[in-house]
């Protein structure tokens, strides 16, 4: 028997980080603040930690912990809270506690004068109890749980600037584009449990597993349902609408759960759901398509944005891209190695675009900045890591898991082919819009002369270094032992047809995509700078249509924004609230209004007429129980 | 079920004689109850109507001579010494506060 890791600690200390500072939190001192919000995060990462090292000296994993008082049982029915540690969750956690402390100590400096600084802490502790809850769920409702959680937290963190009708606005619509996404999670729910009777993920596997022959069928329908659940959650096409708009949250924000752990709650999602995406090939090949087609079509528009924070929006959608097409060419442990690196180099894009913007006093518009590198050099330096990174340089952190994904996605015949090549003009584009924002955002002239740049503090300094180091040399572990670790959990098997020349040759390929991408970029907005205004006279529409972001919310606002506004209003709202309920209403409210004008006449308060009333009933009683009396005794003297 | 022989009665005198005028006295009470304004009449109507039964009982217990009867009529008796008492109090209460006795002007249920 092994001793207990005491997983059960992992969500709650940071729960209890967000009980203390969201009721005490507004009349204790910011640094006992800060301290609370710190430990919270520490801790759980120590119990993560001290989980893994019980792992690597002979733990069997997957290790299981339930809760001994069950949550739901009922008939045959049996869900508990229980948490699973395995490969997979091991890998989350280490990803979703270590980034996320180091975004903790980042917001300690970063939100230092803001007002509400205990609410942004609570919060921030209250994400991480529902994304560690989501990521060791055990079963796929307790998943729910944390998967509305996070939800929650994101609405919450969003909106945190509530005094800002933009903020509030995206914090909504990130609620109610995440709602469509979480009503497929839940009919994907409805549809496991009438199916295999059961929610528990290790149940359901075992279940298939007893069933090779089984394909297709229902497990296509619940396997997409529980992609449009993921599409929501991971902002991928055509539910990515909430991510950009989600930027309005402080920017620490945007970096841990906007870019490094909850939007990858929906690849975490198909990789612990894999059994069924396996049996489905229609559903993986509907993955694939998603995740291509959002990788391509984000990096699109993060071509000609404007704002610093919203070009990392989009390449977070793009990068997200990539995850799902490596889950739906069943690499999922390509897809989770992304998933890791991308949390460092986009965890640390967005945490390095807050300290340029901490610089610059606020500003956000790429056109506002420029000759930032030798203001803050320690931001310039772990940002130009990053930006190598996500463009997928050797030996950088991204160019190792991106590869992966294009390898993988390569050897899986002809339409494998066309997602490759789709991946590898992302990689290009990408490459081009991280290094215009990089020239844009630190070399040249400064184009802003109101800013006085200054370095930021070393809290956030800190977590930058830590987390470049990480983006320099996350990716060093390899595809293959990265993948043969995660294997028990991801249960894949090699795909055959590959071979080392063929995968240095893409690789090879992919960094000279990458070089290109740098090299119009360098081209274009520092060699001559006046070109871009140019090509975006020269094509007005195409620059337009990129620029406004393919009209997308526009076309959502105009066909189902607005007809769903107008049926609410007019029959939901007018017929059946105003007309149906208020009319009925109106109408019991009227006749008891009418008998009540009769009636309380009664009510004289004239003793004598009560007296009255009072005789009057008397003398009907009587004459009710002795009128019959009289006639039956009549009756009897006939008779007799 | 056969009726038990009513004539017999105290003092020669038959039983419905007993009742018939217990009834008058009842209805005495009622009517005065209804159409007097002053609350002291109203009052005295109450002791009448209660008398009126008493004389039942008694009437009752006598013919079947039954206890009974006649130890309801202490208790109705009590009952009606204690309810002089509040109800005099009441009337002197509401006399302080209103200068009045008429019934037909103490209509607010309040003081």
């Amino acid at each position: 028997m092994n001793a207990s890791l005491h997983l059960w600690l992992i969500p709650l200390l940071p729960f209890a980080g967000f009980l203390l500072n969201g009721i005490l939190g507004r009349r204790l001192p910011k640094a006992l603040v800060s301290a609370i919000a710190l430990l919270a995060p520490l801790a759980s990462f120590a119990v993560v930690l001290s989980a893994v090292l019980a792992s690597s000296s002979g733990l069997a994993l997957p290790y299981t912990e339930s809760c001994p008082i069950g949550w739901i049982h009922a008939g045959t029915l049996n869900i508990d809270f229980s948490f699973v540690f395995d490969q997979l969750s091991l890998v989350m956690l280490l990803v979703v506690t270590g980034v996320g402390f180091l975004i903790h100590i980042y917001s300690v400096g970063y939100m230092a004068h803001e007002d509400g600084y205990w609410r942004f802490f609570a919060y921030l502790n209250l994400f991480l109890f529902f994304m560690t809850v989501l990521v060791l769920a055990g079963n796929a409702l307790l998943m729910f749980v944390g998967w509305e959680g996070v939800g929650l937290a994101s609405y919450l963190l969003i909106g945190f600037y509530f005094q800002k009708n933009s903020a509030a606005d995206a914090g909504k619509k990130a609620f109610i584009v995440n709602r469509i996404g979480d009503f497929g999670f839940l009919i994907g729910i409805f549809l496991l449990l009438a199916t295999f009777g059961t929610l528990t993920f290790s149940e359901i596997s075992a279940k298939l597993l007893a069933a090779p022959a089984w394909q297709g069928g229902i497990l296509t329908v619940i396997a997409l349902c529980l992609l449009l659940g993921a599409t929501g959650k991971s902002a991928q096409l055509p539910l990515y609408v909430w991510l950009p708009d989600a930027m309005e949250g402080p920017t620490p924000v945007s970096a841990l759960i906007h870019a490094a752990t909850m939007v990858t709650a929906g690849v975490y999602m198909i990789a612990r759901t894999h059994v069924l995406f396996d049996r489905s090939p229609f559903a993986l090949g509907v993955v694939a398509i998603v995740g291509a087609a959002t990788a391509l079509f984000a990096a699109t528009i993060g071509l000609v944005q404007n704002d610093i924070k919203r070009v990392l929006a989009y390449s977070t959608i793009s990068q997200l891209g990539y995850m799902f097409l490596g889950c739906g060419v069943a690499a999922y442990s390509a897809a989770i190695f992304h998933l890791m690196t991308h949390a460092f180099f986009k965890a640390l894009l967005f945490l390095a675009a807050g300290s340029v913007i901490h610089a610059l006093g606020g500003e956000q518009d790429l056109r506002r900045m420029g000759g930032l590198r030798k203001k803050i050099p320690v931001t310039f330096w772990t940002m130009t890591a990053a930006v190598f990174a996500i463009a997928g340089f050797f030996p950088f952190a991204g160019f190792f898991s991106k590869d992966a994904i294009l390898y993988a996605a390569f050897l899986q015949g002809a339409g494998g082919k066309v997602f490759w090549f789709v991946g590898l003009v992302t990689a290009l584009l990408t490459s081009f819009y991280m290094f215009r924002l990089w020239y844009l955002t630190f070399l040249g002239e400064s184009r802003n002369h109101e800013a006085h740049p200054h370095e930021s503090p070393w809290s956030m300094l800190g977590p930058l270094v830590i987390l470049a180091i990480l983006s320099v040399g996350g990716g060093w572990i390899g595809i293959e032992r990265f993948a043969a670790f995660l294997a028990p959990s991801t249960g894949e098997i090699p795909t055959a047809g590959g071979s080392a020349s063929l995968e240095i040759g893409l690789s090879a390929l992919a960094v000279l995509v990458a070089l290109a991408g740098w090299w119009i970029a360098d081209r274009l907005y520092r060699k001559q700078p006046e070109t871009p205004a140019q090509w975006a006279a020269a094509m007005p529409h195409g620059y337009k249509l990129l620029l406004n972001k393919y009209f997308v919310d526009e076309i959502y606002g105009f066909t189902i924004v607005k007809p769903l506004l107008a049926f609410s209003k007019f029959l939901l709202g007018w017929v059946v609230d105003v007309a149906i309920l208020g009319g009925a209403a109106w109408l019991l409210g009227g006749i008891a209004q009418f008998a009540a004008a009769i009636l309380q006449r009664w009510q004289s308060g004239n003793l004598r007429s009560y007296a009255a009333w009072l005789a009057l009933g008397a003398a009907a009683v009587l004459l009710f129980l002795l009128l019959p009396a009289t006639l039956g005794l009549h009756a009897s003297g006939m008779g007799r | 079920m056969n009726p038990a022989p009513l004539q017999l009665a105290a003092h020669g005198i038959p039983l419905a004689w007993y009742l018939l005028l217990s009834a008058a006295l009842f209805s005495l009470g009622v009517i005065g109850f209804l159409i007097k304004r002053n609350v002291i009449t109203v009052f005295m109507s109450i002791e009448l109507m209660l008398n009126a039964v008493n004389l039942t009982f008694v009437t009752f217990a006598h013919q079947w001579h039954a206890v009974k009867g006649q130890i309801f009529v202490f208790f109705v008796m009590m009952v009606a010494a204690a309810e002089a008492a509040v109800g005099l109090a009441i009337i002197i209460a509401i006399f302080r506060a209103r200068a009045t006795l008429a019934v037909d002007r103490i209509d607010l249920m309040k003081l």
